[in-house]
């Protein structure tokens, strides 16, 4: 697993620009003072100004988000507006401060070899894989499952993917991970999988991977207070026990867990 | 802003509360720079027992307005685990170390206090006291006769320093500082969590793993402000104070309220450095006030 230090502490990146993809956002900032992340990596998110400060509202903690992309000192998130914390950094625009904290945890491992790469993503979870495909700089298959065609249209923020959709709007009438299975039997030899999503979609990766013995590389979500192993919050059942998500994850081998589908996330 | 601390020498008066910040997990997410800008001037370590503990199950966090909820549920190596992985790496920090403990009777307090008093690398001991006494069913440190007879039976044991860690769930917190001090406590250390619940808005069912956890961060502060200037007119033992401190201001008002060392805790999660940024506003407020 590759991880990046971070610098110690909070520090303040200023947002060079906001952009709309269907249901997601887009913020990137500027990072002046930080490293180059791993992909699978993540940082803890907060905004200067209107977060928790002793006010006594929500947002209070700050927010794991996995890095979309970089480039230079130029960092993208992708953010879906469903809570107190994410509606607060989708009106984040250029100028506005954001206070992170990272890189942190552990990301993605390459392939073995004699395996080629397939990515799978759900929603709000294709944002590893962007960077992850920037990273492995090789034509990669890919393949993302969206609700509906507004969050479907992320899916233009990484190249080639097939596409399935829960109301059929776009590709695939149903789930990825048919999509997936139609792959592992055709050629589930041939592949490592690396894949992030609601823990639903995540636990039917970590299950079909398992059966046919491929093996997959899953980044997973966990609601974390600290991002640095402070709090010991974030555990997930692990075949050691429970294990800090944000040191010893967020990508885990998909053998190494009992489940997938982690108690409180996607919360 | 140097202070003396139970015949400790610190930097300044600002530490950690107990399971807020694992310095050894921090040092692999930030490497040696945690070191170089050690954000406290102690370090008191999360609470270790006899056994080891997993913890307890997922979920383990809500956040609150102004705060949040944890039930974590103590997990650690337990005391060989913790002399074999965990010390050695502690020894290292640039400042003191504080052991925290707990035991379910005075017998497991008892061997962990004897096991720590002769390691050197361990500047003072704390006492979990938040914990139920398997054998009378009373939690520890809400019950003075308890805390009284717990120290009478590892007091004997350690040199070191002994703080004692109240907990804000009891009828009479002054009462249980008093018995702390008449029986050989050299400090108290207050507010730990006060229990709080969340319900699951979706099912209406307990969301924590734990079902109810301690609540923290600045939601609680005027509770701790208020307790600490209670216990402050009971003894004449040093203070610890910790509850909702996220900038100088709030360290100071403890200081003020009768603390002589104050602990950050929550702010940690928000911002790794928070000590350190609180110690240098503390600094700042304390020069300019004499000046």
């Amino acid at each position: 697993m590759s991880r990046t230090i971070a610098p110690f502490g909070r520090r303040a990146a200023t947002v060079t620009a906001h952009t709309r993809h269907g249901a997601y956002v887009v913020i990137r900032c500027h990072d002046a003072a930080g490293p180059t992340p791993r992909a699978g990596q993540f940082y803890m998110l907060a905004s200067a100004e209107r977060w928790g400060g002793g006010e006594g509202e929500r947002p209070f903690l700050p927010r794991a988000f996995s890095v979309l992309r970089v480039r230079g000192r130029e960092l993208d998130f992708l953010i879906e507006d469903v809570g107190p914390g994410t509606k607060r950094l989708c009106e984040l625009g250029p100028g506005a401060e954001l206070l992170l904290v990272g890189p942190l945890g552990n990301g993605f491992a390459p392939p073995r070899e004699n395996r080629e790469a397939l990515l799978v993503g759900g929603g709000v979870g294709i944002a590893p894989l962007a960077i992850w495909q920037d990273e492995l700089d090789v034509p990669t298959p890919l393949l993302l499952g969206f609700r509906d065609a507004a969050h479907a249209r992320g899916a233009a923020l990484l190249t080639g993917a097939a596409i399935a959709t829960d109301d059929g709007s776009v590709g695939h009438h149903g789930l990825v991970t048919e999509l997936l299975e139609e792959e592992l039997d055709a050629r589930g030899e041939e592949l490592e999988v690396y894949a992030c999503g609601p823990p639903a979609m995540l636990e039917a990766v970590r299950a079909m991977c398992v059966d046919r013995d491929v093996p997959a590389q899953l980044a997973l979500e966990s609601g974390m207070a600290c991002g640095f192993g402070a709090c010991f919050g974030c555990v997930v059942p692990t075949t050691d026990g429970y294990v800090r998500l944000c040191l010893d994850g967020p990508v885990l081998d998909a053998r190494r867990l009992e489940t997938a589908a982690v108690a409180g996330a996607g919360h | 802003m140097s202070v003396s601390f139970c015949g400790l020498e610190l930097a300044h008066p600002i530490i950690n509360g107990s399971g807020t910040f694992d310095a050894i997990a921090a040092r692999r997410a930030f490497g040696d720079e945690l070191i170089e800008r050690f954000p406290f001037a102690a370090f008191v370590s999360k609470t270790v027992t006899l056994e080891p503990r997993q913890g307890n199950p997922p979920p383990r966090l809500w956040e609150l307005a102004g705060g949040l909820i944890n039930s974590i549920g103590l997990p650690n190596k337990g005391l060989a685990g913790y002399l074999e992985h965990d010390l050695p790496e502690l020894a290292e920090l640039p400042v003191p170390l504080i052991v925290n403990v707990m035991g379910f009777s005075r017998d497991e307090v008892a061997r962990l206090v004897h096991a720590f008093s002769e390691r050197e690398e361990v500047s003072a001991l704390e006492l979990n006291v938040s914990c139920p006494n398997v054998e009378t069913g009373l939690t520890i440190g809400a019950d003075p006769g308890e805390v009284a007879r717990l120290l009478e039976r590892v007091r004997p044991l350690t040199d070191k320093p002994l703080i004692v860690k109240l907990t804000p769930n009891a009828t009479d917190v002054p009462a249980v500082a008093r018995a702390a001090q008449e029986y050989g406590a050299d400090a108290v250390s207050l507010i730990n969590t006060l229990r709080g619940m969340a319900l699951d808005p979706r099912t209406r069912e307990p969301w924590l793993g734990g079902v109810t956890g301690g609540v923290s961060g600045p939601a609680v502060r005027a509770v701790a402000l208020a307790q600490i200037h209670a216990v402050a007119a009971a003894v004449e033992i040093p203070i610890v104070g910790m509850g909702g401190v996220q900038r100088g201001a709030d360290a100071l008002d403890l200081l003020h309220a009768g603390a002589s060392l104050v602990a950050v805790g929550t702010e940690s999660f928000r911002d790794p450095a928070a000590g350190q940024r609180v110690a240098g506003s503390l600094a700042e407020l304390l020069a300019n006030s004499t000046a």
